[in-house]
């Protein structure tokens, strides 16, 4: 198998050390089959021990390997080195405070995805000692927000998400739309309150940027448009003194 | 070890200038400004209407002047890549569809939207005599 030299320019920042990050370049013999993730290893394993970065399945499952890869986030497992050029810029994913080198700080993320509700809420009693049944026509509504694997390269597309980082952002309320529609659940009213407010669905101005780089297809910005759509709906349905419809 | 993340923050004046598809989304808002200077125009030519026969036709030899149908031409050509294709473009997200247990195609919804784009459009031209 052939090799072809890649010249890496990573964005370092050591917290007790540096005023600010830094690039650092590194040349490294890359295999025709490897994927971004193998250079940054090679690096780790052969260059330099001290460089931060998360990964764990080299497989598009966990979501922990997303950076910014000439400026536009990815996962580094699913980016191959044959597919870009000879010099490749890695960064954090953007948006994002830096904690060290390529790890970057996801707490204001994590509290907003549990911040959304995201669990089959029922106001009626679900069924006891048997399926909970659903046909496969009401699966097919949400199965594909489903799919999410929180990597956030969502988030570090989003302009709106770097512009106010109250903004729930993407992922959160794709994750709290699939719930919304799906037919066992019950729980939209009480999440109107959450996606509707000033920080909500009303935030994302529909660039699109975040279904775009999405790795695995989830179209987060169809969720968010369609959760406008309903919340419209639902205050109206509210202001003519309907009840609102959870499921 | 202590920490000290780092925020590297997003330009407040410049951040749609960051890439292509930044770029592509100010362009499509940009339509706006032709929306507001369209609905002006309209104001003036009610006014023009209620003010009379001479006003009215002043105003339609206004509109005949080189330099403003250069821009209708532009505006036309710019309202049909950002507003038209691109709205078009993303209706199906926003609007999604079921047919049993599969969803509606993507293109499929793209297409009706110009089926009926075209069918409005034919009405109109048979409502002001031109076809």
């Amino acid at each position: 198998m052939s090799t072809r030299q890649l010249e890496l320019e990573i964005l370092r920042y050591d917290p007790e050390k540096d005023e600010a990050p830094y690039f650092q370049n590194y040349s490294v013999p890359c295999q025709d089959d490897w994927a971004i993730l193998d250079a940054v290893n090679y690096v780790k394993e052969n260059l330099d021990t001290t460089l931060a970065y998360r990964w764990s399945c080299h497989m598009m499952v966990c979501g922990s390997c997303g950076m910014m890869i000439n400026g536009d986030p990815k996962l580094t497992c699913k980016t191959f080195v044959r597919d870009l050029p000879d010099k490749v810029r890695i960064e954090p994913l953007e948006n994002f405070p830096i904690e060290r080198d390529l790890v970057v700080v996801l707490d204001d993320v994590i509290e907003k995805l549990q911040r959304v509700k995201p669990y089959i809420i029922r106001k009626d009693p679900a069924p006891e000692n048997e399926e909970f049944n659903q046909p496969r026509s009401a699966l097919m509504k949400f199965k594909q927000y489903t799919m999410c694997i929180n990597c956030m390269c969502c988030y570090s597309a989003c302009p709106q998400y770097g512009l106010n980082p109250d903004f729930i952002g993407p992922a959160a309320l794709a994750l709290a739309h699939r719930y919304n529609i799906d037919s066992r659940d019950q729980g939209k009213s009480e999440r109107l309150d959450i996606l509707a407010d000033h920080d909500g669905v009303w935030d994302c101005s529909f660039v699109g940027a975040c279904s775009e780089v999405c790795p695995k297809s989830v179209d987060p910005a169809a969720a968010l448009q369609q959760m406008k759509v309903d919340g419209t709906m639902e205050w109206w349905k509210r202001k003519m003194g309907f009840p609102g419809g959870d499921s | 070890m202590s920490r000290n993340p780092y925020v590297r923050p997003m330009s407040k004046t410049t951040w749609y200038l960051r890439n292509g598809r930044f770029r592509i989304y100010a362009l499509r808002e940009v339509t706006c400004l032709l929306v507001g200077f369209y609905a002006f125009l309209s104001i003036f030519a009610l006014r023009a209407l209620w003010q009379g026969a001479d006003s009215w036709n002043a105003f339609l030899a206004s509109q005949q002047s080189t330099p403003m149908v250069v821009f209708h031409a532009f505006a036309l050509v710019y309202f049909f890549i950002y507003q038209t294709v691109g709205w078009f473009q993303l209706a199906p997200k926003a609007m999604p569809l079921m047919m049993g247990e599969k969803k509606v195609a993507a293109s499929t919804i793209v297409l009706g939207h110009y089926l009926v784009w075209a069918l409005v459009s034919l009405f109109l031209l048979w409502f002001v005599g031109v076809i």
